[in-house]
């Protein structure tokens, strides 16, 4: 059989072969642990380092405010737990959005257990932030807000600056996980304290991420043990680390080609289905390497099954298995549940041509409106 | 951080003065064609505002029909009867309104050929000729005095699309001239054709503007389009300034192309190539970078194809997708256009092709 076209670059993207090649020989003979004190160390020490600063140029800030950690999930972890027990800490709310990733909901679930306060501010139907409910929810107790930047099941981009200042306005902190949105839009001038990214999702190796942490921001450690990375134990690979940083360092040369493949592909595609659909989310103030469409007649897991020769999903990858509705498009009043298909750098016009026309077929069968 | 805007050629920002009276028309809410005398109050207000535009264009009051934009104004001339003979490098709204018309080739300036007009001239009976006054995408003026002057001669009738260039140019003479108002600070969905004798109406009905263009007019809309031509006037040296910083920006680009510099342009565009670079791409940097430009012609909803008029003007595919657009306003700055030309230079560095 033909493989199916991989249509689902917000689960993850392919590795660059640039990427791999910079990783290949920490994974052979260059295999030092890179806190030994000897030749093998001090090499690996110095590749992570240079992948550091790579993680931080594209944030615009300095090298030694990045850590590494072992993925977004984990970095979010980090950033949630390190503020709200911080040692300290005399506040006690988190704020975050109702869009956010299982990650950081589940997070802000289990902080509510342990006795912290919860406000889940909502979205308002094309998926930005409800600005009176994240007003209104702000108060001098409110310790972290935390807000995405671009979602992984809409590809929309909330406004992270904006929802930052009325942060510190009210004296507490802001992170951002930007899994989504690192080296794809600019991340520089968000004005956050803390920031969630990953290397999976911009052609890196998945098992890598990092956390930026402003200059003073205190944080509990979340893996306690040598202490390699200011509050994050553990041996760091090189060869992740390196992944990431060339990753990172690509899409930042990339970011205006990849952008703009990016947003042709959202118009060809887009352009070539000749059924009526709805696009889930803001399409303005969106990542155009996602879409959520909706069938009107088409019901998505009817849909799913019709088009097994693309590679797409009915929502996030974590949450595709479980069957659960999806939270996101249940937070965007008027969304219409479909598949969220997924592109980027090396997603052809050919397989976008194709997509749209399986699409359409697909729709067709299952009874959908004809445009 | 707010995008520096370098599209005006697309719209423009709406006057202040423009938006004030359009809210004050717009409470005037009663009907110009009623007789009772709250619309005699309107009707009033309809008619200081066509004088005022008629004042401010230079034309008569008699002869402004107002249309839904410049789009409409051109489809109301386009739809005379006749054969038409149109240039290469008209705006798609001429081309898409004059199916099986006779393409008047233009050189590698985009300037019509008027050697080639004068010939087509001699084959068509009484044709509706269509010439821009400047093009959208280039800035290049066209001559159209010459170009009325042939066409007279040959017994036809001249349309001139002046949508770039009304409220900056003085108003060429022909038979019909389309204008709009957001291009000059007035809303979108007001503009007019300004007609020598008289138009037969596409949209019939009611019987308004003299019958030449039927359907309840946009006070609102002519209020705002009025307020927007008499802000132009006030401030006459707009235009000298833009196009110093037109020009101050070229200059500061090198590697580029400047297409249509070699004929008379208008000084608020500029189509700027970067050889090894897809216009996109270009677009996406410069946005990322603050700055907001168009490739070409901004209309079709973020859909970037193929320049027809640098098509037309000889230059491949590939280089014609390779360029921008750049254009000015009254309220453009020295800082603005020197950011952008830094950004150029940098995005130039980073993407364009190496020298060897």
């Amino acid at each position: 059989m033909t493989h199916p076209i991989y249509l689902d670059y917000a689960a993850t993207t392919p590795v660059d072969p640039a990427v791999l090649a910079a990783m290949q020989p920490w994974l052979a003979d260059r295999f030092g642990n890179p806190h030994s004190p000897h030749l093998w160390g001090y090499e690996a020490d110095a590749a992570i380092e240079v992948a550091r600063g790579q993680v931080a140029a594209l944030l615009g800030a300095a090298a030694a405010s990045v850590s590494f950690t072992g993925g977004a999930t984990e970095s979010v972890n980090w950033a949630l737990k390190g503020v709200m027990t911080a040692p300290g800490q005399t506040r006690r709310r988190l704020v975050t959005l109702a869009t956010e990733h299982s990650c950081v909901l589940e997070t802000a679930r289990w902080l509510e257990s342990i006795g912290c306060a919860l406000t889940i501010v909502g979205v308002r139907p094309d998926g930005i932030v409800d600005f009176d409910a994240l007003d209104a929810a702000m108060g001098d107790d409110v310790a972290l807000v935390s807000a995405m930047l671009v979602n992984n099941e809409t590809g929309v981009i909330q406004p992270v600056a904006d929802i930052a200042a009325r942060a510190h306005a009210a004296g507490a902190l802001m992170h951002c996980d930007a899994a989504q949105g690192f080296g794809k839009v600019d991340c520089t001038g968000l004005g956050v304290d803390l920031l969630s990214l990953t290397a999976h999702k911009i052609y890196g190796p998945k098992g890598v991420g990092a956390l930026y942490r402003r200059a003073g921001v205190a944080l509990t450690p979340l893996l306690h043990g040598g202490g390699q990375e200011d509050g994050r134990s553990g041996t760091l690979s090189p060869a992740l680390c390196v992944g990431l940083g060339t990753a990172a360092a690509l899409a930042g040369e990339r970011m205006a080609v990849d952008a703009a493949h990016a947003w042709a592909l959202w118009e060809r595609l887009l352009g070539g289905i000749d059924v009526a659909y709805r696009v889930n989310g803001s399409l303005t103030d969106r990542w155009f390497g996602t879409v959520n469409l909706g069938f009107p007649g088409a019901d998505p897991a009817r849909l799913f099954s019709a088009v097994r020769d693309l590679a797409v999903s009915t929502g996030s990858a974590c949450a595709s298995a479980s069957g659960r509705p999806s939270h996101v498009l249940a937070a965007m009043a008027g969304s219409l549940p479909g598949l969220r298909i997924g592109w980027g750098r090396f997603t052809t016009d050919a397989e976008i041509d194709t997509a749209a026309a399986v699409l359409t077929a697909a729709a067709r069968r299952l009874g959908s409106i004809a445009a | 951080m707010t995008p520096i805007y370098l599209d005006w050629a697309a719209t423009a920002p709406i006057d202040a003065a423009a938006i004030d009276a359009m809210a004050d028309a717009a409470r005037q809410w009663a009907n110009p064609s009623s007789v009772h005398r709250a619309g005699r109050r309107a009707h009033g207000l309809l008619e200081a505002a066509r004088a005022d535009v008629a004042a401010a264009l230079g034309c008569s009051a008699r002869s402004i029909v107002f249309t839904g934009g410049g789009t409409e104004a051109l489809g109301l001339a386009l739809a005379q009867s006749g054969s038409r003979l149109i240039s290469a490098v008209e705006h798609d709204a001429v081309r898409a309104q004059a199916p099986g018309a006779g393409i008047i080739p233009v050189d590698a300036n985009g300037v019509v050929d008027l050697g080639a007009l004068d010939a087509m001239l001699a084959t068509v009976e009484r044709p509706l000729v269509a010439v821009m006054n400047v093009n959208n995408e280039t800035g290049v003026i066209q001559p159209v005095a010459e170009v009325a002057a042939m066409v007279a001669a040959h017994g036809g009738t001249l349309l001139v699309d002046a949508v770039q260039s009304a409220g900056k140019l003085p108003l060429p003479a022909a038979d019909y001239v389309a204008v709009s108002a957001h291009k000059l600070g007035g809303p979108p969905g007001v503009g007019a054709l300004i007609v020598r004798d008289h138009v037969a109406a596409v949209a019939k009905g009611g019987g308004q503007e003299r019958g030449q263009r039927a359907g309840t007019e946009n006070l609102p809309g002519i209020a705002g389009f009025a307020a927007a031509l008499a802000a132009r006037a006030a401030d006459s040296g707009w235009l000298d300034r833009a196009t110093a910083l037109r020009d101050r920006l070229e200059a500061q680009l090198p590697g580029a192309v400047i297409y249509g510099a070699g004929a008379p342009r208008i000084g608020t565009i500029a189509c700027i190539g970067l050889p090894g670079v897809a216009a996109m791409t270009q677009l996406m940097a410069l946005d990322l970078a603050g700055f907001a430009v168009s490739a070409g012609a901004a209309c079709s909803s973020g859909k970037v194809k193929t320049s027809h008029v640098l098509g037309a003007m000889g230059v491949g595919a590939g280089a014609a997708g390779e360029a921008i657009r750049v254009s000015l306003g009254w309220t453009t700055t020295a800082a603005e256009i020197d950011a952008f030309a830094a950004a150029w230079r940098d995005m130039a560095a980073r993407l364009g092709r190496k020298a060897a």
